[in-house]
């Protein structure tokens, strides 16, 4: 498929436990370089045990693979040479100032004296806090502390980035401001590895991984995972009174869920269902605004497999 | 069973806030909050991490004292009588607020004999909630071993043990899986069949969507109030969605078409936010000519995440292109 | 090895201690306060020993004897008394440590040259003191001798010393007593202290609040379950200390847990107020150590003597509640003494009790702020 150059991060069986508790649950992985590879779900599932695991931060119990070209059971130090990370609590200090966080990590990392200046100088003009250079990293917005956590995992320019739940609580200007970081970022040849629980950021990745319990459910391009994995078909429909069309809809065996200011019915035939669907909101005097077939939201294609498994 | 036309006679509003004012040391986290919740409603406090949707439940619960403004809960005061008002609300932090160390069972009825729930009455109650949630085959269950959706579940099960005539939920949906949220958000709308008046904070706008009526905040302060649909009605440019196989290369196509504020992917959808006056048609005549493929357009109402935005950047500067996926 | 990572780490370690005003304070006034405050505390000296005394004689001979005594810096003379019964009750009471006792005949016996002894009976429920004023009577003993021109070697005085309540001085049944009043000072506190300020940090707290629960309520729930463990503790020591470590039990074992019951009360409610306090798990288990074990193990008379401190620290020790139980405990271990003499110490123990349990009431706001 793709050739060992091509290759940024490649794992095996990758499994871990806690006493009983199986975090990880053999799970495989093939990252090309300068992907945005993006690792979907919710809270529990194993994202942050993953993600710790890739950096050298936690030793599998099982599986493995290479890193950055570096074996991920035996090279763990020279992995985290070559990656910036950024953890889900940001890892700033809170009682240190921009600059000084920015001097602190830039040490750590050894970034060279030469470039210090210019190293520093990009990050504060990436993450919009020139003038607030010298405030305290404890009073910045989130947004603010996002985008700094994320210079300050590369200020020493390393070919993969690993993101764990980056968007976190963050308000939707700066998350879109940081997804426009991260694609430029990826379109200079850097590989991003980000775990969320958004399903909606999905579509900003090039490939996703949709992990639940430890295990990937499914894998492929945004577009793939709707294609590939509903084997019955989403209307979506807008009405003027979503709750009592819920109701209705509900109460005939027809499964259904509030998408938005949508419904979204799950169902064998579309065609069918959307006269069925019609006559039965008509009866309940509900007015149908639109309803057509749509392709499955993430949310739509998650939920299916959940169930199945 | 509460009367509720007594109860509409008697404060017609379920939440009622004037002024709400809350500084700690030098930031305001809530800023001269003013807000009417009615009976009955599902009331959505829209904003992400620290725009203040927590420490204006928790003085709305009563369990923070305002530095000015005052609410009234079910027509009682904050200010005056707040331990009353807990009496007759329930409450679900944003933090998992029981015992981890204690099963299921154990923790409703620690909160059961907290409210002081008649023993006769608990045994059908409980059964209903139980049922209610899926956590039946649960009961004896240390719940630290439940999982986050179960959590919430039971979480919200010990709020309603008391059959409260208002819900304050914090953020109960934060990172629970897909299942789990849709469980949730059932519970929800059953419960609002049943007269309870619901309030309910979230970071996500999707589930903004889902209320009868939202606020959307920011820094502390209310940006707007209103129906959802209403909300996204405010905003004075057009959007149109346009279907193309190409997502990427119509992104980018788009982006460079003048009149186009912005671009937003959502899938095989575009979502393009056009400038005042612009006519769609023009825009897509614009795309055909740069070779891209359009399988099908409709005009859409601009999503809250979109409205959000705007209002937070200001509506004159809003998108622009430059800040598109 | 970075030069670079290392300097990075203590550039940004330093700027973090910098900023963290009060551990810095602390890091420099906990040595200072602790030197001065153990420099002054401990201290093996013994002067000022309370003395009564029963002159049977009255003779000009005791009335030299007894002089002796009180010329001297170590002993003080508070009462002079006419029967043995008295000299129980001061002894009882503590408000003497030793009873000088002069026969009829002393004075008498002396002019004529005839051998004769005087008996000082000492109070040894503090071992620590009894030996040392042992030592001092003997002295002064042989002072007096020789000042009357009697010869040293020869035994016509002969201070007979007769030990009360631990005749063997064994410091073990004078320190255990105190020690389990230490103990159960430092478990109480520890116990509760951990209580409130772990579901502030877990988050349980707030939803608690958000419910009609009382402060009172909350306060004598959670007590009761760590009064039974408290009260379990206490009868596990003093079993073990009357059955495998032998101090003797003289006095009443029901008046002995009824006053640890209330001096439990007082310990746990105490453990608690931290809690309140705090809100902090680290900072409410650091400050139980600090504010149970400290005062307690200094300030209770356990080992070292109060009379002996300066004017203000003894001031100070009225506050720790350590003190009354101690007192209380030894009381009724080695004294075999009851309720009469011990009114006044278990009413303050009683309370100290109730005010620490009113201000953990009052300090459990329902609040977040």
């Amino acid at each position: 498929m793709t050739d060992g150059a091509e290759t940024a991060v490649e794992v095996r069986g990758l499994s871990r436990t806690f006493g009983t508790f199986v975090a990880v649950d053999a799970i495989d992985l093939r990252i090309r370089k300068g992907e945005i590879f993006g690792f979907l779900g919710p809270n529990g599932a194993g994202k942050s045990t993953t993600i710790r695991m890739l950096c050298g931060l936690l030793m599998p119990t099982a599986g493995s693979g290479t890193v950055g070209g570096c074996d991920i059971l035996t090279q763990s130090e020279s992995i985290k040479k070559r990656i910036g990370y950024m953890s889900q609590k940001f890892s700033l200090y809170d009682d240190l100032t921009v600059e000084e966080n920015i001097a602190f990590f830039g040490g750590v990392y050894q970034v060279a004296k030469a470039k210090k200046g210019t190293r520093k100088a990009w990050v504060l003009e990436m993450a919009g806090l020139a003038e607030e250079r010298a405030a305290l990293t404890r009073t910045l917005a989130k947004g603010f502390k996002q985008r700094l956590a994320l210079g300050c995992a590369i200020l020493h320019e390393p070919p993969l980035l690993f993101l764990d739940e980056p968007t976190s609580g963050v308000d939707p200007l700066s998350r879109r401001k940081f997804w426009s970081l991260i694609r430029e970022l990826a379109d200079g040849g850097t590989t991003i590895f980000v775990t969320t629980h958004y399903m909606e950021e999905a579509d900003y990745c090039d490939r996703l991984a949709l992990i639940y319990r430890g295990r990937i459910i499914a894998e492929g391009t945004p577009t793939e995972l709707r294609q590939r994995h509903m084997k019955r078909e989403i209307l979506e429909i807008e009405t003027d009174s979503t709750i009592g069309a819920l109701e209705v809809l509900l109460a005939s065996g027809i499964d259904c869920a509030v998408f938005g200011s949508t419904l979204h019915c799950t169902v064998e035939d579309a065609a069918a269902s959307d006269r069925t669907i019609r006559r039965l909101l008509d009866t309940s005097a509900i007015t149908v605004d639109r309803m057509e077939r749509v392709m499955p939201s993430l949310e739509d294609v998650f939920v299916t497999l959940i169930e199945v498994s | 069973m509460r009367d509720l036309a007594k109860e509409k006679a008697v404060d017609e509003k379920a939440i009622k806030i004037s002024g709400l004012t809350k500084a700690f040391g030098a930031h305001t986290a809530v800023d001269h909050i003013d807000l009417e919740v009615g009976r009955g409603e599902l009331f959505g406090l829209v904003g992400p991490d620290g725009a203040g949707k927590t420490t204006v439940m928790r003085l709305l619960t009563a369990i923070m004292t305002p530095d000015s403004g005052e609410a009234w809960i079910a027509g009682e005061s904050v200010l005056d009588r707040p331990e009353r008002i807990k009496e007759r609300i329930g409450y679900m932090s944003q933090q998992f607020g029981l015992y981890e160390d204690l099963t299921v069972m154990e923790n409703i009825r620690f909160y059961a004999d907290l409210y002081g729930v008649a023993h006769r009455e608990r045994p059908a109650r409980v059964d209903r909630l139980l049922a209610f949630s899926n956590l039946g085959p649960f009961r004896d269950r240390l719940a630290g071993n439940l999982s986050g959706g179960m959590k919430q579940k039971l979480g919200l099960t010990c709020a309603l043990i008391h059959t409260p005539e208002i819900l304050f939920l914090d953020e109960p949906t934060g990172g629970v899986d897909p299942v789990s949220r849709r469980d949730l958000w059932r519970i929800l709308y059953d419960l609002l069949r049943e007269g309870v008046t619901i309030f309910v904070s979230t970071a996500y706008l999707d589930e903004a969507e889902r209320c009868t009526r939202i606020g959307l905040i920011h820094r502390g302060g209310l940006l707007v109030t209103g129906e959802p649909r209403k909300v996204r009605h405010m905003l004075p440019f057009p959007m149109i969605e346009v279907l193309s196989p190409y997502s990427r290369r119509a992104r980018d196509a788009a982006a460079a078409v003048e009149g186009v504020r912005g671009v937003v992917v959502y899938g095989d959808r575009l979502h393009l936010s056009l400038e005042k006056g612009v006519i769609a048609d023009e825009v897509l005549a614009a795309l055909a000519s740069r070779g891209i493929t359009v399988t099908g357009q409709r005009t859409i109402l601009p999503s809250l995440e979109d409205v959000f935005i705007a209002l937070v950047t200001g509506s004159e500067a809003g998108m622009t292109a430059g800040q598109e996926r | 090895m970075g030069l670079l990572r290392i300097k990075a780490m203590a550039q940004k370690e330093w700027i973090q201690i910098r900023r963290d005003r009060l551990s810095l304070a602390m890091a420099f006034l906990l040595p200072v306060m602790l030197l001065l405050i153990y420099a002054y505390a401990i201290t093996f000296d013994v002067n000022e020993i309370l003395m009564v005394v029963y002159d049977q004689d009255k003779g000009s001979m005791s009335r030299e004897l007894s002089a002796e005594f009180t010329r001297s810096d170590y002993f003080t003379l508070v009462a002079s008394l006419d029967s043995y019964e008295q000299i129980d009750r001061y002894l009882d009471s503590d408000r003497a440590r030793v009873a000088l006792v002069i026969p009829v005949d002393f004075s008498k016996r002396i002019r004529t040259a005839k051998p004769t002894s005087a008996e000082v009976i000492v109070d040894g429920s503090n071992s620590n003191t009894a030996t040392i004023a042992l030592q001092y009577i003997a002295a002064i003993g042989e002072q007096f001798n020789r000042r009357q021109g009697l010869s040293p070697a020869s035994p016509t005085i002969e201070v007979k010393n007769r030990v009360w309540y631990n005749p063997e001085l064994k410091s073990r049944n004078f320190v255990i007593p105190g020690l389990i009043a230490l103990i159960m000072s430092v478990i109480a506190s520890v116990l509760t202290s951990l209580t409130v300020a772990r579901e502030w940090d877990r988050g349980t707290m707030e939803q608690l609040i958000s419910t009609p629960v009382k402060p009172v309520e909350l306060v004598i729930g959670k007590l009761i379950p760590y009064f039974l463990i408290g009260f379990a503790d206490t009868v596990l020591c003093v079993l073990i200390s009357t059955f495998l470590l032998k101090v003797p039990l003289r006095g009443s074992v029901g008046l002995l847990f009824a006053v640890s019951a209330i001096f439990l009360v007082g310990g746990l409610s105490f453990g608690l107020l931290l809690s309140t306090v705090t809100k902090n798990q680290v900072l409410a288990s650091q400050l139980g150590m600090l504010t149970s074990f400290l005062p307690s193990f200094l300030f209770s008379g356990f080992i070292f003597n109060i009379s002996n401190m300066p004017v203000p620290l003894q001031a100070f020790t009225y506050t720790v509640s350590a003190r009354y139980f101690v007192s209380v405990l030894k009381g009724i271990f080695l004294k075999g003494i009851g309720m009469r003499f011990m009114a006044l110490e278990v009413a303050l123990l009683s309370l100290y009790g109730a005010v620490v349990f009113l201000l953990a009431c009052r300090k459990l706001r329902k609040r977040i702020d």
